[in-house]
């Protein structure tokens, strides 16, 4: 057959099976949406720059928390981790594809019709969807804007396109390994994608139930979650956390996976503890399924279940702290550089440990109704969130677009997109934290004044950092046109693993035959 | 004094002075208060209970935070490879690992038990000496105060007091903007209070944070929580669970009393609520309905349908069919609302007088001039006509 190239012209990406174009694609699209759900947090921010109505009625601020809430999570963080499991999974297990290219293809090109689904609702009558990311019943049922049937069916394309895609890094990864590629030498990214994979397996078709029963409530007489009718409005939130709880897990591990590489690379040093870095990430996956109530802890349950929810919760921090332990003990007795990548790494284990610890006081359930739906949630989520997915997902990009493009990005460009995220994000969101703390209810356009010089200082944060993603898009333009060509298959000198064996850039085939990975040692 | 020396003299009393201020608002302290950085205990034992817990909580994360951030810049600090670091063969030590899973699983223990006890305390909710059923509507609560001998209960509604022109920056912001209500709950002071909540369309919660109570309101649930308030004062509070348009603009008041001051409350709002069931028979002059009615739309109807009826997310009233329309139909529609729509039922939120007034007012404002009357009985009438 011999190597051949790709494709000319825009059938080359409408007909791609190539890994690599569709893990391209799946970043770029992450990326815009990642811009689209920005400018809806830009909006809700400059609304809360001072008190009172200024910018948008109450009705539109509603479905900008709500559409930036689900933009980024199903457009921009989940299709992110797709496209890199996309380029990375193949090249890291010496595989020359995903098992299932047409399927692959297929699972990405439903995803812009979804999205262009989900924000034209924005422009219908009645506007767009206005109930919350989490869409609780009935206030998405029988209050909702007409709107939501489109919002409903969007969401079952997504949640169709993510089951394909996790199909397919099941059976990439079970099936095409090279030959001495053994499971408990995978690379850690590889492994947490693995087990995000059967998490997104087993809840996607949880949420399709969820949207599914709220169709039915709302166009076929049916009353699931109407309780006039016999239904239960609770039920709908059970589902729902049946979902989401795994689902926040389904964002952070590939994350987590992503960490373990850069660090380990840039510490000149294997990770600490490859073995029970496995076991935590499967232990969180398990918890995650039995902790889902937590977030329904001022829901009225029996105490029963509030105790049982608390107690499961809790028991999260211990494989989640095996992980940061592992993290710093392998930077421990290293020799450091300070990449861009190691840059956001290392904020990454920062601020995601402050999450873990406001999740901490979260799961203690009494206190929890003092916090619950206050800023200090949001102020927590987004630790997890921002600086878990989204710095992972800099520092991915950093770290792989030598490999993929054979240029070097500008370091200066890196870092200074670096600091001014870090600084902005813990603007925007620590403060958070206190406006919470002082009674400050979540998803309101206007507050007291006792809230406004905290929210001044978040709005100017939240801006500071959305213009920093711009630095981060012009980098990578920049790369890409006129960064400086390099060749090193390793790229940086403590890298280590499959993917660094190949030439820079990647060629378009890589392992059309397995290369041999007996000697592969374990190291993140 | 010289001028200067009385300057001076000001101005080392600032400091003296906001200390007292601080202090002051700390002991009986009702708003969020600027730069208010933690949870405050509130007035109620529990309150106390729970913030303790926040606090313990609290302080394990900085200790563990030191412990840990401390080894995470260390490692930067100490392993930099331009310091001429060396990379060791540092990795895989069982002992170390065993310990930070033991460790923060104790920390676990440790923190369950006084979190258990306290959530016991909050799910005790026996022995109540009260009750009051709170219910949330959008965007307004209905409180209702059981009678414990099955008698007549006391109910009102209870929403934001504060105008459109504060929300919309054509006046100054008061001090209680946005947490502010026409009617306050009241309750006795160290008493064993039980609300009872529940919602009448979508989920509310009702969410006090000096009385430590917070709780989802659900249609077709009720849930029960407790306070105890041990200080008289007047406490504030929001909606917490997204419920539409107006979920920043349904604020809660309490306001905690003397037994005494509380017992001439709920007889004075006895009262007033039969004095109201009396004027259904009294029949009103023109400028009694219309001046009464423009006040019931100022405060229930302007934020949807616009100052002069111009409209805006609901329908324009000037020149509306309905409105210029037979009166019977117009009734109808106000008591029963729109289903599917924001149009909410008044019926049951306003009384026939109040309903009388705003129909008449609306039939005779902005140039609608129907020259006609809507009377308390015949609203009475139509509803029961139902």
């Amino acid at each position: 057959m011999g190597a051949h190239g790709p494709a000319k012209g825009f059938t080359r990406w409408l007909f791609t099976t190539n890994h690599k174009d569709i893990g391209s694609m799946y970043l770029w699209f992450s990326f815009a949406m990642f811009l689209l759900g920005g400018s809806f947090a830009m909006i809700i921010r400059a609304e809360l720059f001072q008190p009172g109505l200024q910018i948008v009625e109450p009705e539109f601020f509603n479905q900008m928390t709500t559409m930036h809430g689900l933009v980024m999570v199903f457009g921009a963080i989940m299709p992110a981790f797709v496209g890199l499991a996309n380029w990375m999974i193949p090249m890291m297990i010496g595989a020359p594809d995903m098992a299932l290219p047409r399927m692959n293809n297929f699972s990405f090109w439903i995803l812009p019709p979804a999205f262009t689904l989900l924000a034209s609702t924005l422009l219908m009558e009645g506007g767009g969807p206005n109930f919350g990311w989490t869409f609780y019943a009935p206030l998405s049922t029988t209050y909702a804007p007409p709107s939501v049937t489109f919002f409903i069916f969007g969401v079952h394309i997504m949640g169709a396109s993510s089951i394909m895609g996790a199909i397919n890094i099941i059976a990439t990864i079970v099936n095409m390994r090279a030959p001495g590629m053994t499971y408990m030498k995978m690379p850690l990214f590889v492994w947490t994608w693995l087990i995000t994979a059967f998490l997104l397996v087993a809840v996607m078709p949880v949420l399709a139930g969820a949207v599914t029963m709220m169709l039915m409530d709302i166009h076929f007489g049916t009353s699931f979650f109407n309780a006039a009718g016999g239904g239960d409005p609770v039920l709908f939130q059970h589902v729902f956390w049946f979902f989401g709880h795994p689902e926040v897990y389904i964002i952070i591990l590939p994350g987590f996976g992503v960490v373990s590489q850069i660090i380990p690379t840039f510490s000149r040093k294997p990770l600490f503890g490859y073995d029970s870095m496995v076991y935590a990430t499967a232990a969180i996956a398990f918890l995650s399924f039995v902790v889902w109530a937590h977030h329904m802890f001022t829901v009225g349950m029996p105490i029963a279940g509030e105790l049982f929810f608390m107690y499961a919760t809790m028991l999260i921090a211990v494989p989640t702290a095996a992980k940061v332990f592992n993290w710093i003990t392998t930077m421990f007795k290293g020799s450091l550089t300070f990449e861009t990548p190691m840059l956001f790494s290392i904020a990454f284990v920062f601020l995601f440990t402050v999450g873990g610890f406001t999740g901490m006081m979260l799961a203690i359930a009494p206190a929890d109704f003092q916090y619950h739906d206050s800023y200090f949630v949001v102020a927590h989520f987004h630790y997890t969130m921002v600086a878990g997915a989204i710095f992972s997902m800099s520092a991915a990009v950093y770290y792989w677009l030598p490999k993929w493009t054979g240029k070097m990005y500008n370091e200066t460009m890196g870092k200074a997109h670096f600091w001014i995220s870090f600084v902005g994000f813990n603007l925007t969101f620590f403060p958070q934290h206190f406006v919470g703390l002082a009674g400050m209810p979540r998803r309101i356009p206007d507050y007291n004044l006792a809230f406004a010089d905290f929210n001044m200082m978040s709005s100017i944060g939240a801006f500071i950092y959305g213009a920093s993603q711009l630095l981060f898009l012009f980098n990578v333009v920049r790369t890409i046109t006129h960064g400086k060509p390099t060749s090193d298959p390793k790229v940086w000198e403590g890298a280590q693993g499959l993917e660094w064996t190949v030439a820079t850039p990647a060629p378009y085939h890589t392992f059309t035959t397995p290369p041999d990975a007996k000697d592969v040692e374990k190291h993140g | 004094m010289t001028r200067k020396a009385k300057r001076l003299h000001q101005l080392a009393l600032y400091p003296v002075m906001t200390l007292f201020a601080l202090m002051a608002s700390a002991s009986v302290w009702a708003n969020p208060e600027k730069y208010q950085v933690n949870m405050k205990p509130g007035v109620t034992d529990l309150g106390h209970e729970i913030y303790d817990l926040h606090m313990f909580v609290f302080w394990i994360c900085v200790a563990l935070g030191v412990v840990v951030f401390g080894l995470l810049f260390y490692s930067v600090f100490a392993f930099r490879k331009s310091a001429g670091a060396k990379a060791s063969d540092f990795h895989e030590n069982t002992t170390l690992e065993l310990a930070w899973t033991v460790v923060p699983f104790l920390l676990c223990i440790v923190m369950a038990w006084p979190a258990t006890k306290t959530l016991i305390d909050i799910y005790d909710t026996s022995e109540a000496d009260m009750d009051v059923l709170v219910t949330g509507y959008q965007w307004k609560w209905k409180y209702e105060y059981l009678d414990p001998n099955g008698g007549e209960s006391v109910k009102f509604f209870s929403s934001l007091r504060t105008s459109q022109a504060e929300i919309h920056n054509e006046e100054p912001k008061g001090s209680n903007y946005l947490l502010e209500v026409d009617n306050p709950v009241v309750i006795p002071v160290n008493k064993k209070v039980r609300f009872l909540i529940t919602a009448n369309d979508v989920l509310h919660a009702w969410w006090v944070p000096a009385l430590a109570v917070k709780r989802d309101a659900i249609p077709g649930f009720v849930n029960e929580v407790w306070t105890k308030p041990k200080e008289t004062g007047v406490y504030r509070g929001q909606c917490a669970e997204l419920c539409g348009r107006d979920h920043g603009f349904m604020p809660i008041v309490v306001s905690v009393v003397e037994q005494a001051e509380y017992d001439q409350w709920l007889a004075d709002k006895k009262k007033e609520a039969a004095e109201l069931a009396a004027l259904v028979e009294k029949t009103f002059t023109m400028d009694e309905l219309v001046s009464r009615g423009k006040n019931v739309y100022q405060s229930k109807c302007v934020a949807c349908h616009g100052a002069n009826g111009e409209g805006g997310v609901g329908k324009a009233l000037a020149g509306s069919p309905v409105v210029t329309g037979s009166a019977q139909d117009h009734t109808a529609l106000l008591i029963n609302g729109v289903p599917g729509s924001a149009m909410q039922a008044f019926g049951a939120q306003l009384s026939e007088v109040d309903l009388a007034a705003v129909l008449t007012y609306q039939r005779n404002a902005w140039g609608n001039n129907m020259g006609d009357m809507v009377q308390p009985v015949d609203v009475y009438n139509v509803k029961k006509g139902q």
